[in-house]
């Protein structure tokens, strides 16, 4: 059995999911400068979404190969519903105020959702795994993948290559990059900010859905299952640099490899691998691998 | 200005209120004990945030302290509490001094960032330390004042003075460091950190001396609070500890010396209120409580005070 | 009396609040245990629902001897929620509340041990009688000396080395052993656990590897790779809940299960909603004689039948333990109530009564015997998953004496499966 191709494998693989939890989060971050605690809890509703529309899809006897298209279906309504209600419903009166306040909101946020979540879905498990086997297992290295695995690192690619052509190819893109980098200025030049505020966090709310949706047939969807990937998410978009897409691949990247390393060799490390690595990055590079130089307050 | 001097006189006679009040509420003193721990955290969030600076990795001093104090209860058998609360606040405050050299390089969210990632670091450690009892913690022996235990009806009021005296020692304490050259840069810092190095002070070493009392304070509060419940374990590292540390210190406000202490009391109160009536979904309750003191007083609790002041001015 | 927004009344029904306005004073009882977060699922809302089922029935006088008397000692329980989220701190300072505030008679709860070993001297301050229904660590009652608190539950102990007298005795061939358990106290306490009692019956066993990923890390990818890789005879684990069951959703379809021997210490809290989704061959247990390894006794029918008939599924171990717990307060308050010749008896007497107490729950025998009469012992059983009619049952099971699986009173339980652990055919 080939050890470094099992590191290498397991990496990529958790890596790949780790820039699907993590995308939605710096994109907001990015154009919008909020740090989303409640992205954890938008990931799980998008899994209990996933699970309801993936088991509604099979207690009807439908085609199994649709039940990704409902998967994915969930994570759009999640989206759809979930993004403007937040935005235009809380964020919007809150603007102009500290970064921290903002945090606050949406950890606040984050704390309703949760019990929302259970007041509709209860506490009991949520099995939907029917998605996960379908595609069949391949052998590598002497180990054996399920293909939905691979299928998952190629969605986040697309995701990836979709978004950065969105950002840099496209009309709107180069206007929100506008509104990024002066808000200000945009607004004079007659660019509607409000409007490229509610795409941007809709499209981050269904990103965090998404990842929660693409998950659930891998695991069982219970409460609190968004708090750890709260955390994770931060790790892996500090590391990359807050608001980069490219810093969160690379970051998302270096800790699935890392932890992947960890449990191959020295398992004991596992627990401290991405904190280590957090730390580790701040203290050498202070604003992440991928920020840019920011000026200082004047 | 007027509220400076007024400052003193209010702590004081709340000091002499919460000592009066104390054996007529015995049920309500643990409480109130726990919210004296955690508004000493506040208080040095208090102190960053006047500077400019959130970090959410208190937990790890409030933990340290905790820890100070229960490794020497439990290893060397130290039970006086003022001995147990020295060590806390030296364990706590060299750590702080030492990382303090590193985090006073940062600022906004990467400080923030910086802290919480070191808290962890800490919380990691302590729950793979077995002989510290990993994640499950380990029970404290009751302290002792000048020989007498901290328990029963008179001790648990002994304890919750001495948290009032700390409280209000800090308090006071800070109060007038406010009031010295080196206090009046945090809000300047917070302002224009290039004005005042033009001034030609270092930033950087009062963002170290600011981080360090802080770091000293949550250690008093963790030890404080460790002596209150009897047990400490790693979550107080955790960065939800730190999370809520935070919460309280936007909801009390930065107007006073005296809001973190008010803003622990009110936050215990909707938290265990929220507990006993509505158990299955304190979160809930808990979050939409948050939101509205976000939503409708922006400076925190603390700012209904104030506009009764303004108000009468 | 102060009107109660909570759950309570509405659970307990018009019964027990008819029972408020005219009949004896209620018997208030504190039940604490996880409502939200990671464990309400598995742990803390079954046992909630075991703790309504049996007050309820207790109240109505249905349960089966000798429990059919009403409520306990003709005082009509009831019962006060807690969530147990939120970490020691907050979990004292809600059991302080309780006792103080709300004024309870006693307190059944825990399945944290952190949060046990947090509120019992806090018990013991205010003495007050406390019942811990589910916490494993075995340091309760072996650091510690209490009067007012009582463990009606098996330790963790009892999970790791009935599952090591399992293995070497269905697979004496098996030597390389690997782990996969969560990185906290229950985690590392369960591996150690299992490790010495293995090295202990069978010391040229190996470990291969030993995975301690994040509590609700929930991929686990890398482990199952590393576990694989490490050809491990046997994998051991002590993952519950969410956790458990996304680890056995990953596993599976990677054929781990084929290629060792897998040991899910809690699984029996999983088999009811995975089904047939647990490979063939998995060992589980229940922590205890609880679900399907409880005897067949008129107590145990008729908690199977009352919790089925409310929540449409089974019992598992958490009820059960819960349901025991109760049971075990009320045999020992009317044994303290007898002996007062009828009369309601002091707490104090109750805790008399309490001690080495040996009664009957829906798991089979409960007997007081370690920590000075506190802490409670039981057979276990540990057996194989089998798909039946497309529904996984249990067969092959084994079953443990309490002395086979608990160190006697007074012995550490590390040192005693380090030196007296023997070996079971």
């Amino acid at each position: 059995m080939d050890m470094q191709l099992a590191v290498l494998v397991d990496g990529i693989i958790y890596a790949s999911w780790l820039f699907l939890i993590a995308v939605g989060l710096t994109l907001i971050y990015g154009v919008m400068n909020i740090l989303n605690i409640a992205h954890g809890a938008l990931y799980a509703l998008g899994a209990y979404a996933a699970a309801s529309f993936g088991g509604f899809w099979f207690s009807q006897g439908y085609p199994p190969l649709g039940s990704y298209g409902a998967l994915v279906l969930a994570a759009i309504v999640v989206g759809l519903v979930m993004g403007p209600l937040i935005e235009r419903g809380l964020l919007r009166f809150m603007y102009g105020r500290d970064e921290i306040i903002l945090l606050l909101v949406t950890y606040a946020l984050f704390l309703i959702l949760e019990d929302v979540i259970k007041l509709i879905w209860g506490v009991s498990p949520y099995i939907i795994s029917q998605p996960y086997g379908l595609l069949g297992i391949v052998e590598l290295g002497g180990l054996i993948y399920p293909v939905y695995s691979f299928v998952l690192i190629g969605v986040t690619i697309l995701v990836g290559v979709l978004l950065a052509w969105a950002l840099q190819g496209t009309r709107h893109g180069k206007l929100l990059r506008v509104v990024i980098h002066d808000r200000e200025l945009s607004q004079t030049l007659g660019i509607d900010v409000r409007r490229y505020y509610l795409a941007t966090f809709t499209l981050g709310t269904m990103l965090a859905a998404l990842g929660g949706a693409l998950t659930a047939p891998t695991v069982s969807v219970v409460p609190a299952m968004g708090v750890e990937v709260i955390v994770l998410a931060f790790a892996v978009v500090v590391v990359g640099g807050l608001g980069s897409l490219p810093g969160a691949a690379l970051g998302a990247l270096i800790v699935g490899l890392l932890r992947s390393a960890a449990v191959h060799y020295v398992p004991a490390l596992e627990l401290f691998a991405i904190y280590f690595v957090m730390a580790m990055v701040l203290i050498i590079r202070p604003r992440g691998l991928f920020a840019g130089e920011q000026a200082r307050t004047i | 200005m007027n509220t400076d001097k007024r400052t003193p006189l209010l702590l004081l006679s709340s000091l002499l209120a919460l000592l009066a009040v104390g054996p007529l509420l015995p049920e309500w003193q643990f409480l109130a004990t726990l919210a004296l721990g955690k508004g000493l955290v506040v208080l040095g969030l208090l102190l960053l945030l006047r500077t400019g600076l959130v970090s959410f990795g208190q937990g790890l001093y409030y933990c340290l302290g905790g820890y100070a104090a229960g490794v020497m209860g439990h290893y060397w058998g130290v039970t006086d509490a003022t001995l147990l609360l020295l060590a806390a606040a030296l364990v706590s405050g060299v750590a702080a001094a030492v990382l303090g050299l590193l985090l006073a390089r940062y600022r906004a969210i990467f400080f923030a960032m910086l802290s919480l990632a070191l808290s962890m670091i800490l919380y990691g450690l302590l729950a793979k330390s077995q002989t510290l009892g990993s994640t499950d913690g380990f029970n404290l022996a009751p302290p002792t004042l000048l020989g007498f235990p901290l328990a029963g009806y008179e001790g648990r009021y002994a304890l919750y003075s001495l948290a009032c005296v700390l409280a209000f020692l800090a308090a006071l304490g800070l109060h007038y460091y406010f009031r010295t050259p080196l206090g009046r840069l945090a809000t300047a810092i917070r302002d224009n950190e290039i004005r005042v190095e033009y001034l030609g002070a270092s930033v950087r070493g009062a963002v170290h001396v600011k981080y360090t009392i802080a770091g000293v304070l949550a250690g008093l509060g963790g030890a404080l609070t460790g002596m209150t419940v009897g047990h400490i374990d790693p979550e107080m590292a955790y960065w939800t500890t730190s999370g809520e540390f935070v919460f309280i210190a936007i909801l009390s406000g930065t107007g006073s010396v005296a809001a973190p202490f008010l803003g622990s009391f009110i936050y215990e109160l909707v938290r265990t209120f929220a507990y006993e009536y509505s158990p299955n979904t304190w979160q809930l309750a808990l979050g939409a409580v948050m939101l509205l003191i976000i939503v409708f007083l922006p400076a925190g609790l603390w700012s209904l005070f104030r506009r009764r002041q303004g108000g009468a001015a | 009396m102060k009107v109660r927004l909570g759950f309570t009344l509405a659970a307990l029904g018009l019964a027990a609040s008819t029972a408020l306005a005219q009949g004896p004073e209620p018997y208030r009882i504190g039940v604490v245990t996880f409502l939200s977060g990671a464990a309400a699922g598995p742990f803390g809302v079954p046992a909630r629902y075991g703790a309504e089922v049996t007050a309820e029935a207790l109240n109505a006088g249905t349960v089966p001897a000798p429990y059919q008397t009403k409520g306990i000692g003709g005082r009509p329980i009831e019962l006060i929620f807690i969530d147990e989220a939120g970490g020691t701190t907050k979990q004292v300072s809600e059991y302080r509340n309780l006792v103080q505030r709300q004024k309870v008679d006693a307190v059944i709860g825990y399945i944290s041990s952190g949060d046990c070993l947090a509120v019992a001297p806090v018990a013991e301050e205010l003495q007050k009688l406390t019942i811990l229904f589910d916490c494993g660590t075995p340091r309760i009652f072996e650091d510690g000396n209490y009067k007012y608190v009582f463990r009606t539950g098996p330790t963790g102990t009892v999970d790791s080395v009935a599952a090591a007298l399992y293995v070497t005795g269905t697979m004496p061939e098996a030597t390389k052993i690997a782990g996969i358990n969560q990185n906290y106290a229950w985690g590392h306490d369960s591996w150690n656990d299992f490790e010495a009692a293995m090295k202990r019956l069978k010391p040229d066993v190996q470990v291969v590897t030993s995975q301690m990923p994040k509590f609700l890390a929930g991929q686990y990818g890398a482990e199952i790779s590393a576990l694989i890789a490490s050809g491990a005879d046997v994998v051991h684990s002590s993952f519950w809940g969410g956790d458990m069951e996304a680890f056995v959703l990953q596993a599976a379809p990677r054929g781990l299960f084929q290629r060792s021997k897998v040991v899910l210490t809690t699984g029996e809290t999983g088999l009811h909603k995975l089904g047939t989704q647990i490979p063939e061959g998995t060992i589980i247990g229940a922590r205890g004689p609880f679900g399907p390894f409880a005897p067949d006794t008129e107590l145990n029918r008729w908690l199977v039948r009352a919790y089925s008939e409310r929540h449409k599924e089974p019992p598992t171990y958490p009820a059960y333990k819960m349901s025991q717990a109760l049971l075990g307060l009320k045999a020992a308050y009317e044994k303290a109530q007898a002996a007062n010749g009828g009369q309601a008896p002091s707490q104090d007497q109750v805790i008399e009564a309490f001690e080495h107490l040996e009664y009957e729950g829906p798991g089979g025998t409960v007997r007081m015997a370690l920590g000075n009469g506190h802490q409670a012992v039981m057979e276990t059983a540990y057996g194989e998953v089998k798909h039946e009619n497309g529904k996984a049952v249990v067969v092959n099971v084994r079953r443990y004496t309490a002395e086979q699986v608990n160190p006697p009173d007074g012995m550490q339980s590390a040192a005693w499966i380090k030196n007296d652990l023997k070996p079971v055919q």
